[in-house]
């Protein structure tokens, strides 16, 4: 399943690449992409574990700028 | 651009910059003014205040940083930095660094605002509601809800909110934001016309024939939706670079701290002032972010794919952008790219009668017929001559036959004219395109020309992007080779490729993808035109207003069908590589040139200047792109 998530107050570019770094480790995750410009995350993952891989993804952006949220 | 307002967080940042820089102007004053003594305890808690007021999230967020380990964060470089400053007694420095890097900071986020303003610009081509016939009243509903079929009611300046056809009302609809053409289109009952035009002063009613999904709006939209998600090689490339840059400046900023020291350690006599160098080590931190090119080289590309969407040119993804920028082979569909698609009367050749006369006798034959060469003649018969037609009869493969003015008229090809025994002229000039032949009583009166043709500004363009530097221009056509021939001939093409079937054209641009030196660009509008579209390094499809099938696999939609996009697209995609290299080559040359010249005169206002600098300097040449 392929969703995009918009992303409040991302303000860095390193940062949105770092998370995108993150994003892609976590298991099941098939493609991500974290646009700094575009505000939003692109998220392809597993069908069957998809909710708990976007709270993952969550928990990884939270990880690199505190202040960024996911907006679902 | 315009219309742009900081959001609250900025405005917060701004008003904190501000008040920091004040207070540091007065501290800065009373201390050369010896009010504040120089050796005194409390001058470190006074320059704390502006510290804390312009620095605390940049502090908060690197003691967070540690605790998730994300330890070469900038917040945490800048935080180290500027503390070491603070240590080694340089107060109104680690202000100034922390002030300069917010200063940086709120104009990244400016920028980058601005151009994101000028993408969803674009997205207000979609009006909220639309008015809708129902049950003999009018309702004001969202366009989701509307189906096929129903009646829409668009009032004066109004925007159009669905595809339909006009059944009453004319006006002049502007289609600036689709097409980037500012000449309105006119339109009256009948005609087709597409969501996301602005309505002029007509008053109309227009029945819907598209669902929202499927309307030009909402297809642009998702388009435009998704065009940031492909990432270029450039960006690629230095986002891989940030990752090595700043862990190689940060260990050199260890050694440049510890070195020094361990050789005081070792004999004090050797280094006799190990903290010297500790200024250095700093500079070196402060300098450690790579900002300028993370941020100002996807900006580049964002800027140019913007300016292209406010052009009529809708880009995919920055890669496409890339990959322009670089192009070498164009290849063209033939009909509904470099011709307009639609057949009309070319030439006349009249024999014995007027041309007037010649037009309106093949229009009368012609004018219950739906075949497009029919119209086509139907449409060119002069409305002044009328002609009485009797008895009239198709002939399958050949033409038709009627009678006019108690005469046999016979129009149609050249086995119509056989079959009824009447010699063509030996003279008859060669044509491009269907020839129909006329004979009135026996006799023959003429022949008229059918053909498509080019788009007027076909030539013209494909001259403009050889003086662009295009080296090959080819026309792949599923047409018979003498149209094709003269179609290339016409527009000035190198080559042709004339009756390939739909998997011949794949095959025709497999073997110019392995000729080409730099990457093969393809047009077309089609549904046979989708798979060389996909095929190809970047896939042009014309028009919103072609096929679903071709702008699916296209990477870049022309709005308005006009080939002298193409020009205009590969100068954004050359301006906006040019962009991405002076910013990647300044950027760099000044990060090394400065790192090198600190280790020798060390100055940290000079410092951050440079780094901020730097990054406020790539970023405005980025926002350029989109000019």
């Amino acid at each position: 399943m392929k969703k995009t998530f918009a992303l409040i107050d991302l303000d860095c570019a390193n940062c949105a690449a770092k998370m995108e770094r993150a994003i892609a480790k976590i298991d099941g995750v098939n493609e991500v992409t974290v646009s700094f410009l575009a505000q939003k995350l692109v998220l392809d993952a597993d069908d069957a574990r998809f909710d708990e891989i976007v709270d993952a993804a969550a928990a990884a952006i939270r990880k690199v700028d505190s202040d960024c949220k996911l907006k679902k | 651009m315009k219309r742009f307002s900081l959001s609250r967080k900025q405005k917060r940042n701004l008003f904190r910059i501000l008040l920091a820089a004040g207070l540091l102007v007065v501290l800065e004053v009373l201390c050369l003014t010896r009010v504040i003594p120089e050796m005194i305890w409390w001058r470190l808690p006074l320059f704390l205040i502006p510290y804390f007021v312009v620095g605390y999230d940049v502090l908060r967020k690197s003691v967070l940083g540690i605790a998730h380990g994300q330890l070469l964060d900038e917040n945490f470089l800048m935080s180290i930095a500027t503390i070491g400053a603070l240590a080694i007694g340089e107060y109104p420095e680690a202000v100034f660094v922390m002030l300069f890097y917010q200063v940086g900071e709120l104009f990244q986020s400016i920028a980058v605002g601005k151009s994101r303003q000028s993408i969803t610009d674009l997205m207000e081509i979609c009006p909220e509601t639309a008015r809708v016939e129902r049950d003999g009243a009018e309702r004001e509903v969202s366009p989701e809800e509307i189906a096929v079929g129903e009646i829409l009611v668009v009032r004066p300046g109004e925007k159009i909110p669905l595809d339909g056809i006009v059944l009453e009302g004319s006006s002049a609809l502007n289609t600036a934001s689709l097409t980037g053409e500012s000449l309105p289109r006119e339109v009256a009952p009948g005609d087709e016309i597409v969501s996301g035009c602005v309505n002029g002063e007509g008053f109309l009613r227009v029945r819907v024939t598209k669902p929202f999904e499927d309307s030009t709006v909402s297809k642009i939209l998702e388009l435009v939706e998704n065009s940031t998600a492909a990432k270029s090689r450039a960006e690629g490339m230095v986002t891989k670079f940030a990752r090595v840059y700043t862990p190689v400046v940060v260990g050199l900023a260890a050694l440049i701290a510890l070195v020094p020291a361990i050789l005081h350690w070792i004999d004090p006599a050797l280094l006799p002032n190990p903290l010297g160098m500790v200024k250095t080590a700093l500079i070196f931190l402060v300098v450690s972010c790579p900002c300028a090119l993370v941020i100002s080289v996807p900006l580049s590309y964002f800027a140019g794919i913007g300016g292209a969407s406010r052009r009529g040119i809708l880009i995919k993804g920055a890669n496409d952008l890339e990959a322009l920028a670089a192009v070498d082979t164009v290849a063209f569909d033939k009909t509904g790219t470099l011709t307009e698609g639609s057949f009309r009367v070319s030439t006349v050749y009249p024999a014995g009668i007027s041309e007037s006369r010649l037009l309106a006798l093949a229009g009368a034959a012609e004018q219950h017929s739906n075949h497009p060469i029919a119209r086509s003649l139907a449409a060119a018969a002069p409305a002044t001559e009328a002609v009485a037609i009797a008895d009239l009869e198709e002939l399958p493969g050949r033409g038709v036959r009627a009678l006019a003015d108690e005469k046999e008229l016979l129009v149609g090809n050249a086995k119509l004219l056989a079959d009824h025994k009447i010699d063509l002229p030996a003279n008859l000039p060669q044509a491009i395109g269907t020839v129909v032949y006329v004979a009135l009583g026996g006799v023959f009166c003429g022949m008229i020309v059918v053909s498509d043709r080019c788009k007027p500004d076909a030539a013209e363009s494909i001259r403009a992007l050889r003086a662009l530097g295009v080296r090959r221009t080819v026309m792949l056509s599923g047409d018979r080779e003498p149209t094709a021939r003269a179609i290339a001939a016409e527009v000035g093409l190198d080559e042709y490729r004339a009756e390939l079937l739909p998997a011949g054209k794949v095959a025709a641009a497999e073997e110019l993808l392995a000729q080409k030196q730099g990457s093969f660009v393809y047009v077309g509008d089609g549904t046979n035109d989708a798979p060389v579209l996909a095929r190809a390094d970047v896939g042009i499809a014309m028009g919103a207003f072609g096929s679903d099938a071709a702008i699916e696999a296209a990477d870049v939609v022309l709005m308005d069908d006009s080939l002298s996009r193409l020009p205009v697209l590969f100068k954004i995609a050359r301006k906006v590589r040019r962009i991405v290299l002076q910013n990647i080559v300044f950027a760099i040359s000044v990060k090394i040139a400065f790192l090198i010249f600190n280790l020798f005169l060390p100055n940290l206002w000079l410092a951050t200047f440079a780094d901020v600098g730097v990054a406020v300097l790539a970023i405005l040449n980025a926002s350029r792109g989109g000019r």
